[in-house]
């Protein structure tokens, strides 16, 4: 079960291997997690090196728990995270209502299987939408990361640390599945970002200062518009300066493929299946899904005839593309319920059936 | 020659408005967690997560650093701040809805962990903010909005004993029921408070006080009627006393 927290050469690595290593290699303080497939090497990986670095680690008695206890150690400015998946992700969206209004640094893991309700261990993007609009009460946004590969799970489980510090703002790492247990080679990086001076706002005593108070009653106990505004200009700053996504052959292309996760993958072959077929297709991962690179897709549709979503799940991301696209161009979607991505050859199929 | 007879605790803020209901017990309990505070000489270093309920409005009072917690969810937050920061001083000011009902899961394994905090918790039989609803520690026969022809064992069943819960758990260090209904017994609430806030300086485990209390408004009482319900009737089902302390077994 042991892995080394290696820097500097390439490791054949599990996916959630890969996160929990990232995250030790991030300076994550405290962790707390509960056990469920797919995804409890995080939790396993983390008990034995946590401890080992005499940092902090709790088996949590929930999922709810867990959110609580990392709400807990941000509230003093440590980084700390948690991991789950989708039925269990469910239970800690209250957490992250609360961490939002506290403006609170919470990492979260989410590693996506199939649903709703217990649903199965496959792999699935069936938490698009819990992740990208909130699952919680009220009117919040989590800053969102989706990884395609082992190496990425790793690199922007650096960024999620450093955005969550950087905006005070809870971060979801959403991979899935099949990202968890797969194997690929990953060179972990020394973390690359600057440290976060949190010491204007982090609960530490109230040594030498009038005491501090965390919480989301009081700056929402009147009529709630200048908190949320606030709020609101803070994700607006976020959209500006961090909206990440990869394209590839856009430029002369007639139709784009827009797909996140694992399952850009198989899209990305589907692509080139297409363009030896003689078909301009391009392709379009957003990286970030929440903020969501909405300007650039509305770029696109200035110049492209038809976007096609490939998703895991039944059409979730499809609407948000939709939005970006504003009707230009028609926005269709190829999509398998749950499990692994579809095969290359069926999604290059499906779209050449749109054509 | 004066002779200073008052003195405010430093750990209660000076021009705090008084929120709570008149004749409401909380005043009495976050006075005493203030002058435990000073006298314990950890105000600077101490944090406390808050809870969902009356509660709740304990850091519009006492002047330490504060995290107001999800409903129930005190006992978690405050293990996160106290496995990120172990040299700080950590508690919890909860009331029974918030630590034994929607939070019971959370104050069972604070206490199986042995995690090295402290939590001091409100017993007034009732859901005080919300309007006098039945809840986890409400009597038998006690008539509340949501029982109103009195709690009843077939619809309702039995209210719970926390300080006996709690003294079960083997990383609890200290768990006690006190009462604020007389000059003595608030003393000996002090005394626990006081008790169960050093077994965690001293990290020997986590320290518990149920403290009864009158809730005059939703018992539809005046408070000196509350303070007799809680002697005559609170105290039969609620029995005071010390249920552990393991610094006395030493």
């Amino acid at each position: 079960m042991t892995v080394e927290c290696l820097t500097g050469k390439k490791v054949l690595i599990k996916g959630n291997y890969a996160i929990a290593q990232a995250a030790v290699l991030a300076g994550c303080d405290c962790y707390f997690g509960y056990p469920i497939t797919p995804q409890s090497e995080i939790g396993e990986y983390l008990s034995g090196k946590m401890q080992e670095l005499g940092r902090g680690y709790v088996s949590a008695e929930s999922e709810i728990a867990s959110i609580n206890m990392v709400i807990g150690a941000c509230a003093t400015g440590a980084r700390a995270m948690t991991s789950s998946s989708s039925c269990a992700v469910s239970l800690m969206q209250e957490g992250l209502s609360y961490a939002c209004t506290d403006e609170l640094p919470v990492v979260l893991v989410s590693v996506m299987r199939g649903g709703p309700g217990l649903g199965n261990i496959y792999p699935s993007q069936g938490d698009y939408y819990q992740s990208v609009k909130g699952g919680g009460n009220g009117d919040y946004r989590t800053i969102v990361l989706a990884p395609s590969t082992v190496q990425e799970c790793a690199d922007l489980t650096y960024k999620a640390f450093y955005l969550a510090h950087k905006y005070k703002t809870p971060t979801i790492l959403l991979a899935d599945g099949l990202l968890g247990q797969m194997m690929e080679p990953v060179e972990f990086k020394p973390y690359p970002y600057e440290d976060i001076d949190n010491s204007d706002w982090a609960l530490s005593g109230a040594k030498g200062r009038e005491p501090r108070i965390i919480r989301s009653y009081g700056p929402l106990a009147d009529d709630r518009c200048e908190f949320l505004e606030k709020l609101f200009a803070k994700y607006k700053t976020i959209e500006e300066n961090e909206t990440m996504w990869e394209e590839n052959n856009t430029e002369e292309a007639d139709i784009v493929l827009v797909s996140f996760g694992s399952t850009s993958r198989n899209v990305n072959t589907a692509a080139k299946i297409l363009r030896e077929k003689g078909y301009k297709v391009g392709t379009f991962r957003p990286i970030t899904l929440f903020p969501f690179p909405n300007k650039r897709l509305a770029e696109l549709a200035q110049k492209v005839k038809m976007f096609v979503t490939v998703e895991v799940n039944m059409g979730q991301m499809v609407d948000d593309v939709r939005l970006a696209v504003n009707g230009k161009v028609p926005v269709e979607l190829v999509h398998k319920g749950v499990g692994a991505p579809p095969d290359p050859e069926y999604i290059a199929a499906q779209v050449e059936g749109l054509i | 020659m004066t002779t200073q007879v008052f003195k405010l605790p430093e750990s209660l803020k000076k021009d705090a408005k008084y929120t709570f209901c008149p004749g409401c017990d909380h005043g009495v309990a976050v006075r005493l967690v203030a002058e435990v505070i000073d006298e314990l000489g950890i105000r600077e270093d101490a944090i406390v997560a808050a809870a969902i309920g009356c509660s709740v409005t304990i850091y519009d009072f006492i002047n330490i650093d504060a995290l107001e917690s999800p409903h129930g969810r005190a006992m978690a937050v405050a293990t996160g701040i106290k496995r990120a920061k172990p040299d700080k001083f950590v508690f919890t000011y909860q009331g029974d809805g918030d630590f034994a009902s929607i939070g019971w899961a959370e104050s069972m394994h604070a206490a199986l962990r042995g995690e090295k905090i402290s939590s001091i918790c409100i017993n007034n039989t009732t859901f005080g903010m919300t309007g006098g609803q039945l809840g986890p520690t409400t009597m038998m026969g006690q008539v509340t909005t949501t029982s109103p022809t009195g709690r009843n064992e077939e619809y309702y069943g039995y209210p719970i004993k926390m300080a006996e819960h709690m003294a079960l758990c083997d990383g609890v260090a200290f768990s006690a029921r006190v009462s604020l209904d007389s000059v003595a017994n608030i003393r000996k609430a002090k005394q626990a408070i006081k008790k169960a806030f050093e077994v965690q300086l001293q990290g020997l485990g986590l320290g518990f006080v149920e403290i009864l209390a009158g809730c005059p408004t939703n018992w539809r009482m005046s408070p000196e009627q509350a303070h007799d319900r809680v002697k005559n009737e609170m105290m039969q089902t609620f029995k005071l006393g010390i249920y552990k302390d393991i610094t006395a077994q030493q």
